[in-house]
């Protein structure tokens, strides 16, 4: 670790890169078919947003917040709670809220289930989006995380502010 | 059931190890041994899905808690014990544990459920809903009113860790702080 931010060393960098994708796929794979197996959205969001993380923890946050930033991560957050919402909102095309009212197609069909896959994959977006974001809010922007001890006597305020950013 | 035996155990060990350690990063990683246990739990007693969903927050919770402990060496806590919020935590645990008795014997036994409202769903869940997984017929069919609240809260909860901990306002380019904002002394 010559410069600071820049991530773990070589050996975790070659590890995550090979493994990222792998993760990143067993993610939308739980979200896709949490209509057939054990899954959903929730799981598999947040199997997502491990994959980020890790590549946040061992590329260092400058690359992972130019692959992946902070405002993205917001931005598809409000999306995903949005596109869950409309859903919703299109069950009144055949009368009521949450109405599963795309054709059921034959089961254990990937494409089957009427709107649970679109509702798996918009909360899954929304899950995945937002505990990367906060995970960024945690590690990144925050100052004092766990300050303080019990007594209530802060602890952390002698360490200078930006040490934070010394560690990727 | 008795390798659950030992997993309550190992899980009540964790947590009381979690409490009473000294050192923040030993307490952090009990509680993920206490999670991981929970996790097993719920794939002896037959839920897969809740099993998953425990491992996967248990890792992230795990990395974003030892990503916020290691840095602080904050070791040296003080004995200091609250000696009324402990008598008054003793008298609530007592009056929990005699309540929970009394509701506990009117409960069916552990096992047997009754079946009244999950009945319907486990007979027609799959040609009402198209799911095969059954969790998922629930979580976003039956109870999605449920789902969304709980989306809501999330929702929620993320806008509200984005603002508190945000150390730098957006603001436009030119703009400058009119007043001081946050703990003092921070900056």
């Amino acid at each position: 670790m010559t410069e600071p931010d820049e991530g773990m060393t070589l050996i975790v960098k070659t590890i995550g890169r090979l493994v990222l994708n792998f993760i990143l796929l067993f993610g939308i794979y739980i979200i896709l078919y949490g209509h057939l197996t054990p899954g959903g959205g929730f799981p598999g969001g947040v199997i997502v947003a491990t994959g980020f993380i890790l590549l946040m923890l061992s590329f260092g946050r400058r690359i992972a917040l130019k692959k992946f930033g902070d405002l993205a991560a917001s931005l598809l957050d409000n999306l995903g709670a949005l596109a869950f919402l409309i859903v919703a909102f299109l069950g009144f095309v055949g009368g009521y809220f949450f109405l599963n009212f795309i054709d059921r197609g034959t089961p254990f069909d990937l494409f089957s289930a009427g709107t649970l896959p679109l509702s798996n994959i918009a909360i899954g977006l929304k899950v995945s989006a937002s505990l990367y974001g906060v995970f960024v809010a945690l590690a990144i922007f925050g100052k004092a995380i766990v300050g303080g001890d019990r007594t209530g006597k802060g602890k952390a305020e002698g360490e200078p502010a930006n040490s934070q950013e010394q560690k990727g | 059931m008795l390798l659950m035996i030992f997993l309550l155990i190992f899980m009540n060990i964790g947590a009381i190890i979690a409490i009473e350690t000294k050192y923040l990063l030993s307490s952090v990683i009990s509680i993920g041994a206490v999670g991981f246990g929970v996790s097993i739990m719920f794939l002896l007693l037959g839920a897969p899905d809740l099993a998953i969903t425990q491992v996967v927050v248990e890792i992230l919770i795990l990395i974003i808690l030892i990503r916020g402990t290691i840095r602080l060496d904050n070791t040296a806590i003080e004995k200091y014990r609250d000696t009324f919020a402990m008598v008054a935590s003793l008298i609530f645990f007592g009056l929990f544990l005699t309540f929970a008795y009394v509701a506990f014997k009117a409960l069916p036994e552990f096992g047997h459920p009754l079946m009244r409202v999950s009945r319907e769903y486990l007979q027609h869940g799959v040609e009402r809903t198209g799911a095969t997984n059954i969790v998922m017929s629930v979580v976003l069919d039956y109870r999605a009113y449920d789902t969304l609240g709980e989306a809501t809260v999330l929702f929620t909860s993320i806008v509200g860790a984005f603002v508190v901990l945000r150390s730098q306002g957006r603001k436009k380019v030119g703009e400058e702080d009119t007043t001081q904002v946050g703990i003092p002394g921070d900056f």
